[in-house]
C-alpha cells in the first residue's frame, strides 16, 4: 500500500477549497491575497493553476517514486518513505537548497525571510494516519482522491478507456521521471498548466548515479597508476645514481 | 620594507573598505537571513556564493594538486620552487571555500551531518566528503612547512614518511571533487541550458581544473616575482608551464566543441540570445584566443606574454563556471539574477582575506624556499628568514 493522489482535472471546479484546507492542515496563513497567488511559496504548498476555458489543475509536490530531491540531499533531510510521501525533516536540513535546484517540478520552496530557514513543501499529510489528506477531504467534487497508487492508476486507466473523448490518453505521473505518487488526468494538455513535459520515464537520480558509480574505479585505478608513475620516475633516478657510482669506482 | 606602522596605501584602503562592508553584510546575513542578504529566490536558489565562491574557488585552488603531482609523482624536480606557493594557495583556497559555504547554507550548524550520513547517491555528499578529506590532506602537506620553521624535526620525519601516499590521495580526491562539481548539474537536464548541460560535465570540469592549475601557477609565479623580489621562476620553467597549458587547452577545446557538435547543441550558439553571447565570451577568453596566441613562438617563449595569456584563460574559465551556475540556469528559472551588494561584498571580503593570509604566510613561513631537503638552498633560506626567536623542539 503506497499512499497516492489521483487528480481528475475534468471534475475540478476551481473552488480553491483544497488550498484553504491545506493551509489549515499545515498551520499556514490563508486569505484573499494568498488565494490569488498562482504559485507555490513558503506559505503555500499547493495551488490551483488555471488553464484555457475555465479548466483547472492542481499543483503540489508530486512525491516521485525515485525523487531527485531525496537523492541529492547530502544529509537525508528528504526521504521517500515506503508509505508513499516524500518526507522532509527540517531539523536535519543544512539548507544547501540542492533539492530546490534538482527538483524537476521546482516544488521545494524556502523560508527566505527567516534567520533559521527551512524548506517547505507538501507532505502528502504523511503525519496523518489512514488514506486521507486535507485537500482530498475538502474537495466538494471528488476531483482530488487519495488511495493506493496501484488502485488509483487502475482507476485512471478505467476512466480514460471509458471516456476516450473526455480525457487525453495520458496519465501524468505514471511514467514521468520514473513515476510519481501524484497522478493527474485531464482534457487539456498538461503543458498548458505549466507542468513540465520534457521528462521521460528515466528517474533523474540515475543521471548522477551513472557517474557516482565510477568513484571506486577512479580511486583504485588512480591509486595504482599514480603509484606506478611514482615508482617508475623515482626508480629511474636510483638506477642512474647507481650507474654513476659504478662508473666512478672504475 | 621594515616599516613599523603600515602606511595607508591605495590597496590597503580598498582592503579595509571591503572588510567593513563585508562585516556589515555578514550582520545582515546572520540576523536578516538569506532573503535580506541576497537576491536569491524560490526561482533562483543558487547565486554567486555557489557559482563563484564554491565553483570558482575550488577551480582556482587546482594548482595545488596539479603541481604536487608534477613535482612529486612525475618527479619533475625543476618545479619544486613553486610547489609550495601552489600548495599554500590550495590550502587557503579550500579553507575559504568552506568559510564561504557557511554563508550560503541556511542552517550551517547542520553541516556536520554530511559526515554522519551515508548517502552515496548524492553528489553533494560526495563533494562534502572529498573537500573535507582533501582539506585534511592539504593541512598535512602544509604542516611540514610550519614544522620546518619551528624546527620540529621528529614530527617532520613522520610526515615525510607518509608524504607520498598523502600526495597520491590528494590527487585522487581532487580528481573526484573537481569533476563532481560538474556532476552536481547532471540532475537538472530540464533546467540547465543545452550549451552547458552535457553528460560530459564532470570530465570538462576536471580537464579545466588542471588547465587552470597550470594557468594559476604561471599567474602566481609572475605576481610573486613582482612582489617578492628574488623569487622569480626561471623563464625556462614558465615556458614549460605554458607549453603544457597549451596542450590541455587544446584537449579541452576539442572535447568541448566536439561535445556540442555531437549533441547538436551548436545551433543554440548561433542564435542571438544572451546565453549565446555569454557562451562565445567564455569560448573566446577561455581557449579560442589563448590557443591562437600560443601558436606564436614569440608569445609562447615570453614569460610576460604567457602571464597575459594565463589571465585570459583564468577569466574565461571563471566565466564558464558562472555560466553553468547562473547564466545557464536563468532561462528555465524565468528570472534574471543579479547579486545583491551584500553577496558581492562578502565574496570580495573572502578574496581579500585570502590575499592577506597568503601575504602573511609568505612573510613568516618558508614558502618560497626549501630549507629542509635541499642543502644547496639552506643558505639562501637563512638569508631570507627574518630573525625571530625560534623555539627549538
Amino acid at each position: 500500500m503506497s499512499k497516492a493522489i489521483l487528480f481528475d482535472a475534468t471534475e475540478c471546479i476551481g473552488c480553491l477549497e483544497c488550498e484553504g484546507a491545506c493551509a489549515q492542515q499545515n498551520g499556514l496563513p490563508y486569505d484573499e491575497t494568498i488565494a490569488q497567488a498562482k504559485k507555490m511559496s513558503e506559505t503555500k504548498v499547493t495551488y490551483v493553476a488555471t488553464g484555457p476555458d475555465e479548466t483547472y489543475m492542481r499543483r503540489l509536490c508530486m512525491h516521485c517514486e525515485d525523487p531527485a530531491c531525496a537523492s541529492v540531499c547530502p544529509v537525508e533531510a528528504l526521504v521517500k518513505t515506503p508509505e508513499g510521501p516524500v518526507a522532509y525533516y527540517g531539523d536535519k536540513c543544512m539548507g544547501c537548497r540542492y533539492c530546490m535546484v534538482a527538483c524537476p517540478f521546482s516544488v521545494p520552496k524556502y523560508e527566505w525571510s527567516k534567520a533559521i530557514p527551512r524548506v517547505t513543501k507538501c507532505t502528502l499529510c504523511g503525519d496523518r494516519t489512514g488514506m486521507t489528506t486535507g485537500c482530498a477531504e475538502a474537495c466538494p467534487t471528488g476531483a482530488t482522491m487519495v488511495g493506493d497508487r496501484t488502485q488509483l492508476l487502475a482507476e485512471a486507466h478505467r476512466r480514460i478507456s471509458q471516456n476516450p473523448g473526455t480525457y487525453l490518453n495520458h496519465i501524468y505521473g505514471e511514467d514521468e521521471v520514473g513515476g510519481t505518487s501524484v497522478l493527474m488526468i485531464s482534457a487539456v494538455p498538461f503543458g498548458e498548466f505549466g507542468l513540465p513535459t520534457q521528462y521521460g520515464p528515466t528517474p533523474l537520480p540515475q543521471l548522477t548515479g551513472a557517474v557516482l558509480a565510477h568513484i571506486p574505479d577512479v580511486v583504485t585505478v588512480g591509486g595504482v597508476v599514480l603509484g606506478g608513475i611514482y615508482w617508475i620516475t623515482h626508480r629511474r633516478e636510483i638506477v642512474a645514481k647507481v650507474e654513476n657510482d659504478e662508473k666512478d669506482e672504475h | 620594507m621594515n616599516m613599523k606602522l603600515p602606511k595607508l596605501t591605495f590597496w590597503r584602503t580598498v582592503f579595509v573598505l571591503i572588510l567593513i562592508s563585508g562585516a556589515f553584510a555578514t550582520y545582515i546575513r546572520i540576523f536578516g537571513g538569506l532573503g535580506a542578504s541576497t537576491n536569491l529566490s524560490d526561482e533562483f536558489p543558487w547565486g554567486i556564493w555557489i557559482g563563484f565562491d564554491i565553483l570558482c574557488g575550488v577551480m582556482l585552488a587546482a594548482g595545488g594538486f596539479t603541481l604536487m603531482a608534477t613535482v612529486h609523482i612525475f618527479n619533475v624536480k625543476e618545479y619544486k620552487p613553486i610547489a609550495r606557493p601552489a600548495l599554500l594557495t590550495a590550502f587557503l583556497g579550500y579553507l575559504l571555500v568552506i568559510g564561504a559555504l557557511m554563508f550560503d547554507l541556511g542552517q550551517p550548524w547542520n553541516v556536520f551531518r554530511v559526515m554522519v550520513t551515508f548517502q552515496p547517491r548524492s553528489v553533494m555528499w560526495e563533494v562534502g566528503w572529498c573537500v573535507m578529506l582533501y582539506t585534511t590532506v592539504l593541512f598535512l602537506e602544509f604542516l611540514p612547512i610550519v614544522f620546518e620553521k619551528l624546527r620540529y624535526e621528529k614530527p617532520l620525519r613522520i610526515l615525510h614518511m607518509i608524504s607520498v601516499p598523502l600526495i597520491i590521495l590528494g590527487v585522487i580526491l581532487s580528481t573526484l571533487h573537481q569533476s563532481s562539481l560538474g556532476s552536481l548539474y547532471l540532475i537538472v537536464p530540464g533546467k540547465l541550458h543545452p550549451l552547458w548541460y552535457t553528460p560530459m560535465l564532470p570530465v570538462l570540469f576536471w580537464i579545466s581544473a588542471i588547465t587552470i592549475g597550470l594557468a594559476m601557477t604561471i599567474f602566481e609565479s609572475t605576481m610573486s616575482a613582482r612582489h617578492f623580489p628574488g623569487h622569480s621562476l626561471e623563464p625556462r620553467l614558465i615556458r614549460g608551464l605554458g607549453g603544457i597549458m597549451m596542450v590541455f587547452l587544446i584537449i579541452y577545446g576539442v572535447v568541448r566543441m566536439q561535445n556540442l557538435f555531437s549533441r547538436d547543441a551548436l545551433q543554440y550558439a548561433m542564435q542571438p540570445t544572451y546565453e549565446a553571447t555569454m557562451f562565445w565570451a567564455e569560448v573566446a577568453l577561455g581557449f579560442a584566443i589563448p590557443i591562437a596566441l600560443l601558436m606564436f613562438r614569440q608569445i609562447r617563449e615570453s614569460p610576460v606574454r604567457l602571464y597575459i595569456v594565463s589571465i585570459l584563460v583564468i577569466s574565461g574559465f571563471l566565466l564558464n563556471r558562472l555560466n553553468v551556475a547562473v547564466t545557464g540556469m536563468e532561462g528555465s528559472a524565468g528570472v534574471r539574477y543579479i547579486p545583491k551588494w551584500s553577496e558581492v561584498s562578502i565574496t570580495l571580503s573572502i578574496v581579500a582575506v585570502g590575499i592577506f593570509l597568503f601575504t602573511m604566510a609568505v612573510k613568516y613561513l618558508p614558502i618560497f624556499t626549501h630549507g629542509h631537503e635541499m642543502p644547496a638552498e639552506e643558505k639562501s633560506q637563512d638569508k631570507l628568514t627574518p630573525t625571530i626567536p625560534v623555539p627549538v623542539g
